[in-house]
């Protein structure tokens, strides 16, 4: 039964991956057979035809989105579990309760505050949002674990005159790895796979990022089934390598959000 | 000093224009003029009464009825398999992260991926209807009025059954491994082991799991909006389409933002739901 599943798993992947590599009219006589000879001139093409720029763009956004989130929120949390603050539950709440609040909601009246403040259709109008709405399950994962991080260490360097600041990027961070890893990987596929945000603040085809070519390409090429599969592929294949090499991680980080505490 | 930037963004671009959205929902409105003219409730009282609002909702409402099935049913029934004795080590992880792969693939990849496979004429679907001799049962997935909302939601189970089903080992693989053992020596078959200790043991992570997927069924877009567009004749609304539908295409800002407050509405109480279960145990 389980080979079965794997079949439909794996079988419409392979499906894509084959007929990426075949011509058109290969494709339109069998979809089904093995390519003649691999092709890859349909990556060239797509690559050619925008997804050098969508792939640009959508790494910048994600690499910009992810760090602030990552950083923002790692400062935010230590804070939060460690220092003596004023209103520090209301700020935790008001914080993770950003969980209960779907973008969908915000979709409107964010593309009208782009439009007032001017950043409608830049690189800012899909990274601020990312950034607010990627705030809250990144504190939400890592306050947890700072909160039951041992103090003995920062103890220590507190006595031998460290500063806080000092002792949260020298100490605190470089331990907390694990966290920040899944913390990051979960930012990261949000952000890269992020389309309702990226389809509606962005008009600008050199803006563009992966998820959103790819939807404006199907309406452009509905002949290239090629070049559009090679398309998917390129889309597809960051996040799994990714996932190749540090599956623990992903799976750690995808879990947790669940998984109280 | 170190709270601030966080708080910042997320009041600013997360609860700053959920609220604004409340109020432009009682006004009238274009993206490009400034001119809003106040309406009261009269948007809900549309809504209400267009029939396109009941397809959307009712097909959110068959979207969480299968994803029920599919990802928390067969996903649970997975996860005890691959972990019962039946399924090595080494298989069992294999099998586990090749099941989750589809769910780290964008939705819009994977839209396109099964529009293609959908497709009447080269589509891996119809193509193999035909190899098997059910040549009869080939149709037009994703125009035809009668399959087009399954089609969408069997894509959906295609990729995330299998996160749905992770979530679950890693919960089953926190059960003490003393409850097996005792259960064992009093003789229990596989299946009463997994009907008398795994699933209550893994009840709360049955309810989170169930509430992720509900949700997710309410915030339905991406899928729809690339595979179908809401179409044929608009069968294949859901509300996330419905909105973007309203303000963007027919450039009813206020009315789409009223939609979106029966979306927050809808989210907000389920994800209340999910924070109860958290704090219950």
């Amino acid at each position: 039964m389980f080979w079965l599943l794997m079949l439909v798993i794996i079988y419409p992947l392979f499906w894509m991956v084959m007929n990426s590599l075949k011509t058109s009219t290969e494709l339109f006589v069998n979809s089904f057979a093995l390519p003649e000879t691999p092709l890859f001139s349909n990556y060239v093409d797509a690559w050619n035809m925008g997804f050098a720029n969508f792939f640009f763009n959508s790494a910048l956004v994600t690499v910009v989105s992810v760090f602030a989130i990552v950083m923002l929120s790692a400062f935010c949390s230590y804070a939060l579990a460690r220092l003596e603050i004023r209103f520090k539950k209301i700020f935790l709440y008001l914080i993770i309760g950003g969980l209960l609040l779907s973008p969908q909601s915000a979709l409107i009246a964010l593309y009208r505050l782009f439009d007032m403040l001017n950043i409608y259709n830049t690189y800012f109008a899909m990274i601020i949002p990312y950034i607010a709405f990627g705030i809250p399950f990144a504190v939400f994962l890592m306050y947890g674990y700072f909160k039951e991080f041992p103090e003995d260490l920062e103890d220590a360097a507190r006595i031998d005159g460290c500063s806080t600041f000092k002792i949260f990027m020298k100490i605190v961070l470089p331990i907390s790895k694990p966290i920040v890893a899944a913390t990051a990987i979960v930012s990261s596929i949000s952000t890269w796979n992020e389309f309702i945000f990226a389809l509606v603040f962005i008009e600008d085809e050199n803006l563009i990022t992966i998820p959103v070519g790819l939807s404006r390409f199907k309406d452009a090429l509905t002949t290239n089934w090629t070049g559009m599969m090679a398309g998917i592929v390129i889309a597809s294949l960051p996040m799994i390598i990714a996932f190749l090499f540090m599956s623990k991680s992903f799976i750690r980080g995808l879990t947790a959000g669940s998984v109280k505490g | 000093m170190y709270v601030i930037p966080a708080v910042f963004f997320v009041l600013m671009f997360v609860y700053f224009p959920i609220g604004m959205n409340f109020y432009n929902s009682l006004f009238k409105m274009n993206s490009y003029s400034d001119v809003k003219t106040f309406v009261g409730l009269k948007h809900y009282v549309n809504i209400f009464q267009d029939p396109i609002f009941y397809t959307a909702i009712k097909n959110n409402v068959l979207y969480a009825v299968f994803s029920l099935i599919f990802q928390v049913g067969f996903g649970m029934i997975l996860a005890i398999l691959l972990e019962g004795r039946y399924v090595g080590k080494k298989i069992g992880s294999f099998f586990r992260n090749v099941l989750f792969v589809p769910s780290i693939i964008s939705i819009p990849a994977v839209a396109l991926l099964w529009y293609f496979i959908y497709n009447p004429q080269m589509g891996l679907l119809n193509g193999l209807l035909e190899n098997i001799g059910l040549g009869a049962m080939k149709t037009a997935w994703l125009a035809n009025p009668n399959t087009a909302i399954y089609s969408v939601i069997m894509m959906s189970q295609w990729q995330y059954t299998g996160y749905i089903m992770i979530l679950l080992v890693v919960s089953i693989q926190k059960i003490p491994r003393e409850l097996y053992e005792s259960a064992e020596i009093d003789g229990a078959s596989e299946f009463q082991k997994a009907i008398h200790i795994t699933i209550p043991s893994i009840k709360s992570m049955l309810v989170v799991t169930s509430i992720i997927t509900i949700i997710g069924a309410f915030k339905l877009f991406s899928e729809v909006y690339i595979m179908t567009g809401g179409g044929p004749y608009n069968t294949t609304q859901v509300l996330g389409t419905y909105m973007y539908r309203a303000a963007f295409k027919f450039d009813e800002m206020g009315y789409g933002s009223a939609v979106a407050v029966v979306i927050f509405i809808i989210t907000f109480a389920i994800s209340i739901l999910q924070l109860r279960s958290f704090t219950d145990d």
